[in-house]
């Protein structure tokens, strides 16, 4: 789920305004874009791709790894269902406010064809001086620089914040992991951060989780798991409950979700969390001096 | 969109469900009529929330007189927030036992979840972890449906005996229903199973997702309306997602996880944050429009403008904000924090049109307008 250089590209809705922006963003930044969906203009071509009428007829036409979705809340399901049963690897949805039934139907579909979905509601990927896939400023040198923390955000906003601290602390990325913030996403704070524990080029890892749900209890046992430093910071500490704070996922009801409740299973498993994003890149220099220390006392032993 | 116990079970009765008798009642005459029509019968709070019982929102009544008293009781309460303005007067049923039934989105699972059990009329979170042997709970692939099969399966083994097969046909009918209606929740406590055989829902929540309201039109118009103050239905009516706040420190900024950490960030330095309001992905061009809301709010003290662009140009934000601020005129400080795409533009603007020097450190410009709000 970490995007490469390798992966080739499909633009689901490329010809709109904000798929031609984002798609000549992705272009420019190195991303291997090889073509673009929209039925009433297939056989055109669109920022330079080919652009065919569904995803079936790109992967029968050269093929693509991952798709990115510009398409409407209503129009999604089928869009989704289509880079499925193309074969598409991944499939990066973008789109918010989508039924959570027909969610579920993407979901489903996923599930049988093997093909991971990230989001709904996904501001995407970052491997920074690699490509990127979505709506993160990737091209942003205050913000994303080439590195070996890993960061898994909820949230486009914050994660951004949070890329944009850890680069003035002196910490380029080895990948941003953007997972969405509705109730039912494909890939889960867990599912990204087994990826980056498993990446090489990843030493340490931020994790930006926000109330509601579980997801970041679930990732608890994995942080419990790994040498790899693990900092965070969980939005949403100050929301009332019952409130969803823009997110449909962020939402506490009863003790489910709450700020407590992550906070408490993170730091169980050994995850320092702090109180402001501020204060993750020292949290972040601590832990790597820690485990510097370690590994160099490892290899005195040996 | 919440649906209270009326409206879930007219949608119910709409899609060939058998309800009880009843009418909806806005004064003890109207529930004194409806009970002298219907015979005894019991008088429910109808509000958008749970724990009605326990609260005093249900009564029985014997005879029309006692009808009236019950609703006259019950109208004006005010149950989990919500005012009483309406009972539903119901025939009372002979009911033999009571079970649990719902259907629901589940993000463990990322499918519906149907769920069952032989004790109803309790919390189901105390079900699970008191009577967990009670509990039937089967994920369906949305694909292929959940069908008289399917509920035969999930209810086997249960004590049901006689009652099993118009359970199961419920079920299959409360699936039906769920899919239908885009449904996040479908929840029957208690479902009863009457003297005479027959299932029948004894009371009815109903979630549908605000999500899919475009298409769900027939019943849109049934739901109960969400309680907005007077700023949040004008930030509604601008399609702005504005919620309002006890305290007294302003908040613009833009996307859902950066606004909520805004207002975490003001939490933990000492203030109180006067609302949610962000105005990232295509209401970035609103900065005009959202601070004037934010300003609207008679508790304001002081102004956080945090910005992390991304997708959402900072520069244009702030334009917007730069717009307002010239027209509004506003008495109370601002503190500025702005990063990420268009920001050199942004805080040149900043800088020079309104005379503020952005925060280099979002922490700071916090602090900085928590200690003004002082």
């Amino acid at each position: 789920m970490i995007v490469r250089k390798s992966d080739r590209v499909l633009v689901q809705g490329i010809t709109g305004k904000q798929g031609t922006f984002w798609t000549e963003q992705m272009q420019a930044y190195g991303t291997t874009v090889v073509g673009g969906v929209n039925p009433k203009k297939a056989g055109q071509s669109h920022c330079g791709v080919p652009i065919f009428a569904t995803a079936k007829e790109a992967m029968a036409n050269g093929g693509f790894d991952v798709s990115v979705m510009f398409i409407p809340p209503a129009a999604a399901k089928a869009a989704a269902i289509d880079a499925i049963e193309a074969g598409a690897k991944t499939v990066v949805c973008l789109t918010e406010h989508i039924p959570a039934h027909d969610v579920m139907e993407m979901h489903a579909a996923a599930a049988e064809h093997g093909t991971r979905i990230i989001g709904p509601n996904t501001a995407g990927i970052v491997t920074p001086g690699e490509g990127f896939v979505g709506i993160m400023p990737a091209f942003n040198p205050r913000v994303f620089q080439p590195g070996r923390v890993g960061v898994i955000s909820r949230s486009g906003s914050l994660g951004t914040l949070v890329c944009l601290n850890l680069v003035r602390g002196g910490h380029g990325q080895s990948a941003f992991l953007g997972i969405g913030g509705d109730p039912m996403i494909g890939t889960t704070t867990k599912d990204a951060l087994a990826a980056l524990i498993d990446d090489p080029g990843t030493d340490a890892i931020a994790l930006v989780g926000e109330i509601g749900g579980s997801m970041e209890e679930e990732a608890a046992e994995l942080v419990a798991k790994t040498d790899k430093p693990v900092v965070s910071f969980i939005a949403g500490r100050a929301s009332p409950p019952g409130k969803k704070m823009g997110h449909a996922g962020a939402i506490v009801t009863g003790d489910r979700g709450s700020y407590a409740s992550k906070r408490g299973a993170l730091e169980r498993a050994g995850a320092v969390v702090v109180d402001v994003p501020g204060d993750l890149p020292a949290a972040l220099d601590a832990l790597m001096a820690e485990a510097a220390k370690r590994s160099g006392a490892q290899r005195l032993a040996d | 969109m919440n649906f209270e116990e009326h409206a879930g079970k007219s949608v119910l009765a709409r899609a060939g469900l058998s309800v009880p008798q009843g009418r909806l009642c806005a004064s003890a005459q109207e529930a004194e009529a409806a009970a002298r029509a219907i015979g005894p019968v019991v008088v429910k709070a109808q509000v958008p929330t749970g724990k009605r019982g326990k609260s005093g929102g249900v009564k029985l009544a014997a005879t029309p007189e006692e009808a009236a008293a019950s609703a006259q009781a019950i109208l004006g309460m005010e149950i989990g927030g919500f005012p009483v303005a309406r009972v539903l007067v119901e025939e009372q049923a002979a009911i033999a036992r009571e079970f649990y039934a719902a259907v629901l989105n589940d993000p463990a699972s990322r499918s519906p979840l149907v769920l069952f059990s032989t004790e109803g009329g309790m919390d189901i979170e105390e079900v699970a972890a008191t009577r967990p042997e009670s509990l039937r709970r089967m994920a369906v692939d949305i694909r292929k449906g959940f069908g008289p099969a399917d509920a035969r399966r999930l209810l086997l083994g249960l004590d049901l005996g006689e009652a099993a097969v118009p359970v199961a046909a419920m079920l299959v009918d409360l699936y039906r229903v769920y899919r239908q209606h885009d449904a996040e929740l479908l929840e029957i406590n208690p479902l009863a199973l009457l003297a005479d055989g027959r299932v029948v829902p004894l009371d009815c929540k109903l979630t549908v997702d605000d999500s899919a309201l475009y298409r769900q039109t027939d019943i849109a118009g049934l739901g109960a309306k969400e309680p907005l103050s007077a700023l949040e239905e004008r930030g509604r009516a601008l399609d702005l997602k504005y919620i309002e706040l006890e305290g007294n420190v302003g908040v613009l900024a833009n996307g859902a996880g950066l606004t909520m950490t805004t207002m975490d960030v003001v939490s933990h330095a000492g203030g109180r944050p006067s609302n949610f309001l962000e105005i990232g992905g295509e209401a970035y061009t609103k900065g005009t429009e959202a601070l004037d809301l934010v300003l609207s709010n008679p508790g304001v003290k002081s102004l956080v403008v945090n910005f992390c662009g991304a997708f959402a140009r900072t520069d244009v934000m702030a334009g917007g904000v730069i717009q307002a601020w010239k027209t509004l005129n506003p008495t109370v400080p601002v503190f500025f924090s702005i990063h990420g795409t268009g920001e050199d533009e942004a805080v040149r603007m900043v800088r020079e049109e309104l005379g503020i020097e952005p925060y280099d450190r979002m922490e700071d410009a916090i602090s900085a307008a928590v200690e003004a709000a002082r």
